[in-house]
């Protein structure tokens, strides 16, 4: 196999007596795109800056590229396009001020490429970013992380506030980012449906830990919903290994699974009651059950 | 090729795409023999990971329901699907027993339900009415 992308081991991170990653671990391999997803302040853009080397691990390694990020910063930045949620962009500048800066930065700034970005864009070079509305503001922060052909692209909620055309837009990058050739991209978001179509690893994340991460289809094919019957009425559910949620009443109880479905129908029966419905669960309801359950 | 992907139900991507692919080849919407697009193309298109939809090709394929060839891209094949006369059978049992099954839920009886499947053949067959 080859070598990762990106190895977080055993990373721990405290502001004051506050653990914001707790023992975090997640290998990213080439040419995938993990999805990072989490409730606000579960440690999602704490764990980003590691990865751009914004922030020391106390305990713990963070390898991007086989490197460290802290020590050698511009050996890993020069291959990471990044845009965050906020984009901390000079907002005094103009766009093609702000891409000749850019490419000042970027050996691999590829000017053809920024062009057609550009245009696709529908972005006036002439704008200044302070001027333009957010949506735009954050096409041009995306097209000066593209621009150059990062070989790994980070997006830190990249989506948020937007409008769904500006939010496809930023789908279609990561998309287009991993067709060419392989490459990488780190994106965090709390919209679980634009996670689930453009994720192939994803990592959930609660108060600094990771409760999961793995396949995407993996994590899909091992949670499902399930309505079981009793054969008498129950004042409560029972107690099911696996069993993430649960409602019902009386004799029927639906409950959310983690787990292969026949060690369902094996742990139904030692309990009496017959699985009479099962269904899969989308990226949204897995989350809500894991991290209810949690 | 029309497809829509939901993420609203627990279908994975690469399932719903597989599916669909096989209603338009058996409504006629996808003819034996023509090209499907490229695995980048349909990606954008439906703004979805490239590797899924490899995925739904490669499920396709290894029904013999697409063909790739080696110097340019998918087919739908000329042969029609591999499965064994047997295989087919049994997937449509099961369907039909779930169809049944709602059927009944619902009080609807079995001639109403053939009716059905007739008017329902017809359309597919020579598409739907214009109004």
């Amino acid at each position: 196999m080859n070598e990762p992308i990106i190895e977080i081991k055993n990373l721990v991170r405290e502001f004051g007596n506050k653990r914001a990653l707790d023992n975090v671990s997640m290998t990213i391999q080439p040419g995938t795109v993990m999805g990072l997803v989490g409730e606000n302040g579960a440690g999602k853009t704490t764990l980003i800056k590691h990865v751009l080397g914004l922030l020391k691990a106390q305990q713990g390694t963070v390898k991007v590229f086989g490197m460290d990020p802290v020590s050698n910063p511009e050996g890993v930045l020069s291959k990471i396009g990044y845009l965050s949620e906020e984009g901390d962009m000079p907002t005094w500048m103009k766009v093609h001020e702000l891409m000749r800066y850019s490419a000042a930065f970027y050996p691999t700034w590829d000017d053809q490429y920024a062009m057609k970005l550009l245009e696709e864009f529908k972005l006036d070079p002439g704008a200044k970013l302070s001027k333009m509305s957010k949506g735009q503001r954050s096409r041009a922060g995306l097209l000066v992380a593209m621009a150059y052909r990062p070989e790994l692209l980070v997006l830190d909620e990249p989506s948020s506030g937007l409008d769904p055309i500006v939010r496809k837009d930023i789908l279609g990058a990561i998309i287009r980012t991993i067709a060419d050739d392989g490459r990488t991209v780190l994106f965090s978001s709390h919209l679980l449906s634009e996670v689930e179509r453009v994720a192939d690893q994803i990592s959930i994340v609660r108060n600094g830990k990771i409760l999961i991460s793995d396949n995407l289809d993996t994590v899909k094919e091992s949670h499902l919903r399930a309505t079981l019957l009793f054969e008498e009425p129950l004042s409560r559910h029972p107690d099911l290994a696996g069993s993430l949620t649960w409602s019902g009443s009386g004799k029927e109880w639906q409950l959310t699974y983690c787990g292969d479905g026949k060690s369902l129908d094996a742990a139904a029966k030692l309990l009496g009651a017959k699985v009479i419905e099962r269904a899969g669960l989308s990226l949204e309801e897995i989350f809500v059950a894991q991290v209810g359950a949690a | 090729m029309q497809i829509r992907i939901t993420e609203q139900d627990g279908v994975p991507i690469y399932l719903q795409i597989v599916n669909q692919v096989k209603f338009l080849i058996a409504s006629g919407r996808l003819t034996p023999g023509e090209e499907m697009p490229p695995i980048r193309t349909l990606a954008e298109t439906l703004t979805v990971n490239p590797n899924t939809v490899a995925r739904a090709y490669r499920e396709l394929e290894n029904e013999g329901i697409v063909t790739k060839k080696r110097t340019s891209g998918t087919y739908v094949s000329e042969s029609g699907p591999r499965l064994s006369r047997d295989e087919c059978l049994k997937i449509l049992t099961e369907r039909i027993d779930a169809l049944l099954a709602e059927a009944k839920q619902m009080e609807i009886g079995n001639d109403e339900i053939l009716e059905l499947i007739k008017q329902r053949n017809h359309l597919m067959t020579n598409g739907e009415p214009t109004k």
